[in-house]
């Protein structure tokens, strides 16, 4: 008997049983779907991570006051910000940190901004015209601070999409005052949206001031030359790791710190990447041995339900044998049918995998990605699971005596 | 008609269980010749059973030599053994044993699918087999939807299809109603005027009677044999002309045999 025909009769056995096959197949039909869907959940995640990181802007560095514990996750922040616009002068000099391309200072404060009789509390940055080239973004409309402002103190303010709608509803901001701490500013231009951060923070909700003039006007901190953090933009994504030495040089010696009692802490897009995917992978890796174990589970509900085949089957088996097919050609029939239930589980599977895929992101809120590996492996998977389970059952139906199979009523 | 197509010498078969010794068979010998159509008798406990399980290569003896058209079967692997039983011997059981999810010509076509018939030619002579025992008009019925004796025919059908040196014919009346056992008698007899060999084991004393020749198993052994191969061949040919006609099915005449039968005796 050949192949194909060795096939019909596999698929002939699995119809006359349609239910009790669509019960084998559903171990290994739940795990295959199980596996696709947590791994494209988990991609999912993580690409929504990685975009929202890098909406912070390409090859940047951030270096923020206070120490640093292990594995990038920054410790305590200090009460009192280390950092200074001179620091962010010294790193802007070539001729110390050469792979450094931009630097922005940033003094953050949460403040009531006013317009006519409308007030939106937002996340005052004062920075300098370098922060919009570090951070990636653009304008919608007017322009952005210059170095005009900056030296001038400028009373000028460019607002982030959010706030400008807040305080304008969808009228056009630029021109418009507004007063904040008592000083009136004039709106100059309105930030691009790039919506949301990873940790919730809308991007969008912000107000950019010259630094000058938040240090002299609207900060309320006794330091008034501290600054909240550092954005530094590196040459190029290879020269992202010199950037970082040079940038932990100069300040260790700007600081007089050794690297033991560093107050500084510089974080890399990477390692926040990693931070932020590290507990994704965490609940993939998880997710995907209860899906490894399910699947297992499955394989060992097929080689059941093929024992209990091969039982019920004895008489057939033995007639086969008396007709003349060698105890290859049973095991080959057998192997055929548990291979063809593990497959047809999981293509099953893979369609109601494909069923969740079209309504969880919905549901959940997160996307899902379909992972082409995940699908192509879970396949073969599904075979060789199918395979393996059927191997000791053929091997039984192959070494029935005819006699006894025959005899058996 | 008179080349051995069988010869049993001296076989003994031993089934050990736990503690007991069963001499299932001790010690039986017969030849069968071309042609011949023997019953094999006896009461249950006799042997018969180990012997048509030893005739059909389903087993094999303790000692003794079983020649099966000029093959030793006695000393063949199980793989052997199989394409023995494909090539050589027609089963037709009590239970029909046909596979209730396949239609008649599906099931007819089973032991041709093992020796590798193409499926042209496969699907050609199971539909000829199914003709020759009546059942033209039931190709495509599954056994659910036949009677027992028509799916009995079917079995016959289906050990005919091979071509086989001989048909081993195990109980194959038990469970038929007087009218069917008639006409697959009538079936059988035919076919034995066509010059096949048929082996038919049976307990029961009318059924054999249809046979030309009986041996009878007791204990073993061969208690009596009718008519031993070289006493009876002058008389078989003076009975044959008369029961030939006495038992013939009208619509299905010898001479329509398909001539892939006709020619190919081995």
């Amino acid at each position: 008997m050949n192949f194909a025909e060795t096939v019909r009769t596999s698929l002939d056995a699995i119809f006359t049983h349609r239910m009790r096959s669509l019960l084998t197949m559903l171990g290994i039909l739940i795990g295959i779907a199980a596996v696709i869907l947590t791994v494209g959940l988990g991609q999912g995640a993580q690409n929504q991570v990685a975009s929202q990181i890098n909406k912070l802007g390409s090859n940047l560095l951030v270096i923020s006051p206070g120490s640093t514990s292990t594995a990038g996750i920054r410790g305590g922040r200090g009460t009192a910000s280390t950092l200074t616009s001179a620091d962010a002068t010294a790193l802007a000099d070539k001729s110390i940190a050469p792979d450094i391309a931009a630097v922005a200072p940033v003094s953050t404060g949460s403040l009531d901004l006013v317009a006519g009789d409308t007030n939106w509390t937002t996340s005052v940055v004062g920075t300098t015209p370098s922060w919009m080239g570090v951070r990636a973004r653009s304008m919608t409309s007017g322009r952005f601070i210059t170095n005009t402002d900056l030296n001038t103190s400028a009373q000028v303010l460019v607002l982030g999409a959010t706030t400008a709608q807040e305080l304008f509803n969808n009228a056009d901001p630029v021109g418009q005052a507004v007063t904040v701490n008592g000083t009136s500013l004039t709106v100059i231009g309105v930030l691009n949206s790039v919506g949301t951060t990873a940790s919730g923070t809308d991007e969008d909700d912000t107000a950019i001031v010259p630094q000058t003039t938040y240090q002299t006007m609207l900060s309320t901190s006794a330091n008034r030359t501290s600054i909240s953090s550092l954005y530094i933009e590196a040459e190029s994504s290879t020269s992202l790791s010199a950037a970082y030495q040079e940038a932990d040089q100069a300040l260790l010696t700007a600081h007089h710190d050794s690297i033991r009692d560093a107050d500084f802490t510089i974080t890399s897009q990477e390692s926040l990447l990693q931070t932020a995917t590290a507990t994704d992978k965490t609940l993939t890796v998880l997710l995907g041995g209860v899906a490894a174990i399910s699947l297992l589970v499955g394989g060992l509900g097929v080689m059941n339900i093929m024992l209990v085949s091969v039982s019920e089957r004895v008489r057939e088996i033995g007639l086969r044998k008396a007709l003349g097919a060698t105890p290859k050609a049973i095991r080959k029939q057998f192997l055929i049918e548990a291979s063809i239930l593990g497959l047809a589980g999981g293509v099953l599977g893979l369609v109601l995998a494909g069923i969740g895929i079209a309504i969880l992101p919905s549901l959940l809120g997160q996307p899902v990605v379909v992972v082409p590996l995940a699908v192509i492996g879970g396949l073969i998977v599904s075979l060789l699971i199918g395979t393996i389970a059927g191997v000791y059952p053929a091997n039984r139906a192959a070494h029935l005596s005819p006699i006894d199979a025959l005899r058996s009523e | 008609m008179s080349a051995p197509i069988l010869s049993l010498n001296d076989i003994r078969k031993t089934y050990r269980t736990s503690a007991v010794e069963v001499f299932a068979l001790q010690g039986v010998s017969f030849t069968i010749n071309e042609g011949e159509y023997v019953a094999i008798m006896g009461p249950s406990g006799s042997g018969k059973s180990t012997l048509m399980h030893i005739l059909g290569c389903l087993d094999v003896p303790t000692s003794g030599d079983y020649l099966l058209a000029g093959e030793d079967v006695g000393t063949m692997s199980e793989h052997q053994l199989a394409e023995v039983r494909n090539r050589r011997i027609g089963f037709v059981f009590q239970q029909f044993n046909l596979l209730s999810s396949l239609n008649a010509v599906r099931n007819v076509e089973l032991p041709l699918a093992y020796a590798g018939t193409a499926q042209i030619k496969r699907r050609e002579r199971s539909t000829e087999a199914l003709a020759r025992v009546g059942l033209a008009d039931r190709l495509d019925h599954r056994p659910g939807e036949l009677s027992g004796g028509q799916q009995q025919r079917v079995a016959i059908a289906r050990a005919l299809v091979t071509d086989p040196s001989m048909i081993l014919a195990d109980e194959p009346t038990g469970n038929l109603d007087s009218q069917s056992t008639a006409d697959v008698l009538r079936l059988f007899d035919e076919l034995h005027q066509a010059g096949r060999t048929i082996v038919l084991i049976t307990h029961e004393a009318e059924v054999a009677e249809a046979a030309a020749r009986v041996i009878h198993v007791r204990d073993g052994v061969v208690e009596s044999d009718s008519q031993p191969t070289a006493a009876r061949h002058a008389e078989q040919s003076s009975q044959a002309d008369s029961e030939q006609s006495a038992h013939r099915v009208d619509e299905h005449p010898v001479d329509e045999w398909p001539e892939w039968i006709a020619d190919d005796h081995r």
